[in-house]
């Protein structure tokens, strides 16, 4: 297929700009056709669809890709019907309009260079579902406008020529006035008195052409620039004088137009301009004009789109990178210097503690870039439940929890497709069929629930869904039919994480939708790519919950350092409550080799950090050290350290890049003298005390 | 092990028919010489303390800083059970590239680089050594000495090395 703007190479520059706000636009129309409310849509909604449609369509005619072009144009055409409620919105109109949008989306990948053609058929199919629709809409119109002559409807179209000057007379408009003839009467109307010099000509018709068809005839005599069509008023052949609904027509179009703002001055035409031909609908108003649509505001042209600029991927890692080699270097020099005089070199001091301030300014500004909320991901759920549970029948509700809660963008995008096919399983095995909910006494609506939070250093998505849970005997049953190695005394959690073997289906009947059993060994494998783990609670007919956790792979860290032996650790500091030395009285043994202090009328374990790591400390008494009270997932234990060191800012670098993860370390940094130091997994370490204490307990 | 036993085939073969002359970077571990392959010789560096990884195998160093890069340190010597492991001025690491992976390799020194053509290396016999067998391309002969070939990117895939993962599951 060859590129149509292969010609043209210096267009090609502004491709990528052009895609990346059709996606935009796109991902907003989808936002807003899932949002809109049928029965009453908010008329600023319905404008802001149009827009979206209208802005691919001048982009994509500007380079040619016609396909594209095309089918915004059909789309265009019926909303603008809508959006000036010449047309009822239903339902049926915003699948088709998401339909098109998703061939939109198609078309505009292969366009960029990814994704496989479309076949025209599927945007001609689509041009075809949308223009039957105005089609049906004139129908039904004529059909209640009734007269019995069955002529098509005629409308009033008003024709406005200029600016006139001397490329473009006054004469020339004549002539195509007298073109003009062919289709309709013609009659020229007065410019009110107040218009200044005539610099425009108007006329009205009433015509049995269509609008669209009424553009393609002048564009063929005058310059689209120069001349501006508009419908002033639909009306059947035959129809009956009613000069005040037709005013109220002229006055929602010609807000509209303003409101789009793409012709000029459309408010001089008053809006209760005595019409000088008879015109007007019959048996009552047969163009849905609804009060929604006369309030129509005049809408700022979008200006938040200034405040943002387009910056590659690559230039913010860039820039992330260097920062980080900054805060190395920054760390380098306030290290040496802590080896010279303060009171010789206190400017020094004072210049290199500016640093430190905006170092970590610097650093957290450059990290926020590339941190965005979990609702660019959940925004997308909304469509997928929404087809899925169509397609299903099934009733469901989507809940979403923590969108704002940040995730870097690298590991937004790659969690994605786990979570789609998570929820796509939650709503075809998880949830029950409506019938099914109400026999068990549930509700009959379904719930699927998403939800983000930061815990213990590592961010967790969940899918929830108050279904039929997992069935134990099902699962092992299933795999036993598939040759792995189960047995009944297996723990739950083993049985479930079955469910992630590849080719595993619990699923009766294949569905459309999930059931071939490819799928949740993928979404294990990405979410272990990404550093992370997946894990599964359920219970039999109250739902199953699917956790993701991922790590923070890309971060700052602020954390304190101790030291044990001959090695220093970072904890982070978020989630230390204290640290203390403890006096002899304050610590109590159990079983002997289990200690556990009391701070505060509590009693915490006591974990030795070089224990748990296996190095050598240099001091074993515990009233000789440092007990550093660490909490994760409410859950405190006094970590057990030589010293304390200090307490900086440390960037985060995974030891999985080069190596493996090891269990109690959730990262490494490089320190100031340039030597590595471990970032302890605190929720690894609570858990680990909390255990140990269980067992002697 | 269906997969480890083809790889072992196809290596021996590879060894036996067609290994093309190549340059080896050559480097003495107790006793005994090595070569690989230089290509996935990043540099050689001298011996620094690394910091060590909570719960590895002995023979895991740790990691040291390489330029911003946290690079793992696998000391050869205490892997293969040979000589003796002494960290002094002529401790040698060699930084390889392997798997798109950056690790350390510690081994007691770096000889030299030689190119060894296909009639100068020979298939590696069958026996039980301290190194498993299916990690040796074959035996390269350079006047009197020998040089035991390593397929280091393989060995340092291997789950035995504990060095990425999935490779420690089973």
């Amino acid at each position: 297929m060859s590129n149509p703007t292969d010609d043209s190479m210096d267009m090609s520059q502004f491709h990528g700009v052009f895609f990346d706000e059709a996606a935009e636009h796109l991902d907003r129309m989808e936002g807003l056709l899932l949002e809109i409310d049928i029965t009453s849509a908010d008329t600023e909604q319905l404008n802001a669809i149009f827009r979206a449609a209208h802005s691919i369509k001048g982009g994509a005619a500007t380079f040619g890709f016609t396909d594209v072009t095309e089918l915004t144009h059909e789309m265009e055409t019926v909303f603008d019907k809508v959006r000036k409620g010449e047309m009822a919105l239903i339902a049926d109109l915003v699948d088709v309009f998401l339909a098109s949008g998703d061939t939109l989306k198609a078309l505009l990948a292969h366009r960029r260079g990814d994704g496989e053609a479309v076949p025209l058929e599927e945007v001609e199919a689509l041009c075809l579902r949308l223009r039957a629709f105005l089609a049906s809409e004139e129908e039904r119109e004529g059909g209640a406008s009734g007269t019995g002559r069955g002529g098509k409807a005629r409308q009033m179209i008003e024709l406005a020529f200029g600016p006139l000057d001397e490329g473009f007379a006054s004469k020339s408009v004549d002539g195509v006035i007298a073109d003009l003839a062919d289709f309709g009467k013609l009659e020229e109307m007065v410019e009110p008195q107040d218009g200044g010099p005539a610099t425009q000509r108007r006329f009205r018709m009433l015509t049995e052409v269509s609008l669209s068809d009424m553009n393609d005839t002048l564009g063929f005599m005058v310059s689209p620039d120069k001349v501006k069509v508009s419908l002033v008023e639909e009306q059947a052949q035959g129809g009956e004088p009613s000069a005040t609904s037709a005013g109220a027509a002229s006055e929602a179009t010609s807000v509209g137009d303003e409101g789009f703002g793409l012709f000029v001055d459309a408010a001089t035409l008053p809006a209760n301009q005595p019409v000088s031909q008879p015109v007007g609908v019959v048996s009552g108003s047969v163009t849905p004009i609804k009060p929604a649509a006369k309030a129509t505001q005049a809408p700022a042209a979008p200006s938040g789109e200034a405040a943002s600029i387009r910056v590659s991927v690559d230039k913010v890692d860039q820039l992330i990178n260097l920062v980080g080699e900054l805060v190395i270097t920054q760390a380098m020099l306030a290290q040496t210097a802590s080896e010279a005089d303060p009171v010789l070199y206190e400017a020094l001091f004072n210049g290199l503690a500016q640093l430190q301030r905006n170092t970590r300014d610097l650093q957290e500004s450059a990290m926020s870039i590339r941190m965005m909320p979990m609702s660019f991901v959940f925004s997308r759920f909304p469509r997928v439940v929404r087809d899925v549970a169509a397609k299903l029948g099934k009733d469901v509700e989507l809940q979403t929890i923590g969108e704002g809660t940040e995730l870097d963008k690298g590991l937004i995008e790659r969690i994605i497709d786990p979570l789609t096919h998570l929820v796509r399983n939650s709503l075809d095995h998880g949830l029950e069929s409506p019938e099914e909910r109400v026999a068990k006494g549930k509700v009959r609506k379904g719930t699927i629930t998403l939800r983000a939070s930061h815990q213990g250093g590592s961010i967790v998505i969940e899918v929830s869904d108050d279904g039929r849970g997992l069935h134990r005997s099902k699962i092992l049953g299933k795999a036993r039919e598939r040759g792995m190695e189960v047995s009944d005394d297996m723990t739950d959690q083993d049985v479930w994480k079955l469910i992630f073997e590849a080719g595993f289906s619990t699923a009766d009947q294949i569905t459309d939708v999930s059931g071939r059993g490819v799928g949740m060994d993928v979404v294990r494998r990405n979410i272990q790519e990404m550093g992370g783990r997946v894990e599964i609670e359920t219970t039999a007919d109250i739902g199953t919950r699917i956790s993701i956790k991922l790590p923070l792979t890309l971060a700052i860290l602020d954390g304190m350092s101790v030291r044990v032996g001959e090695e220093v650790f970072i904890i982070p500091l978020a989630y230390i409550s204290e640290s203390l030395q403890p006096s002899p009285d304050a610590m109590r043994s159990l079983h002997g080799n289990q200690h556990v202090v009391a701070v505060r009328g509590d009693y915490l374990p006591v974990l030795s950090l070089a224990q748990a790591f296996n190095v050598k400390a240099d001091v074993e008494q515990y009233e000789k050290g440092i007990l550093v009270i660490i909490e994760s997932e409410g859950a405190k234990t006094a970590l057990f350290v030589d010293s304390l060191v200090g307490q900086n800012q440390v960037v985060i670098k995974s030891l999985e890049t080069n190596y493996r993860k090891v269990s109690g370390i959730s990262g490494a940094t490089i320190m100031g003298d340039g030597r590595v130091a471990m970032i302890v997994d605190v929720a690894y370490l609570v858990g680990l005390a909390n255990s140990r204490l269980d067992k002697a307990a | 092990m269906m997969l480890q036993q083809a790889n072992q085939t196809s290596a021996k073969a590879a060894a036996g028919a067609d290994v093309q002359a190549n340059e080896f970077l050559t480097f003495r571990l107790g006793a005994e010489e090595y070569g690989i392959e230089i290509l996935k010789v990043q540099e050689i560096r001298g011996w620094e303390q690394p910091t060590t990884i909570a719960n590895s195998p002995d023979f895991i160093k740790g990691v040291i800083n390489l330029r911003g890069t946290i690079v793992p340190i696998v000391d050869l010597r205490i892997k293969f059970n040979l000589g003796s492991a002494e960290y002094n001025q002529f401790t040698v690491v060699i930084i390889l590239n392997v798997a798109k992976r950056v690790v350390g390799a510690v081994v007691d020194s770096v000889s030299d680089v030689l190119t060894l053509t296909g009639e100068q290396i020979r298939p590696a016999p069958e026996f039980g050594g301290s190194l498993d067998m299916k990690h040796i391309v074959g035996l390269g002969t350079v006047d009197e000495r020998m040089l035991i070939l390593l397929d280091i990117e393989r060995l340092m895939c291997s789950s035995d090395m504990a060095l990425m993962d999935g490779g420690t599951a089973q």
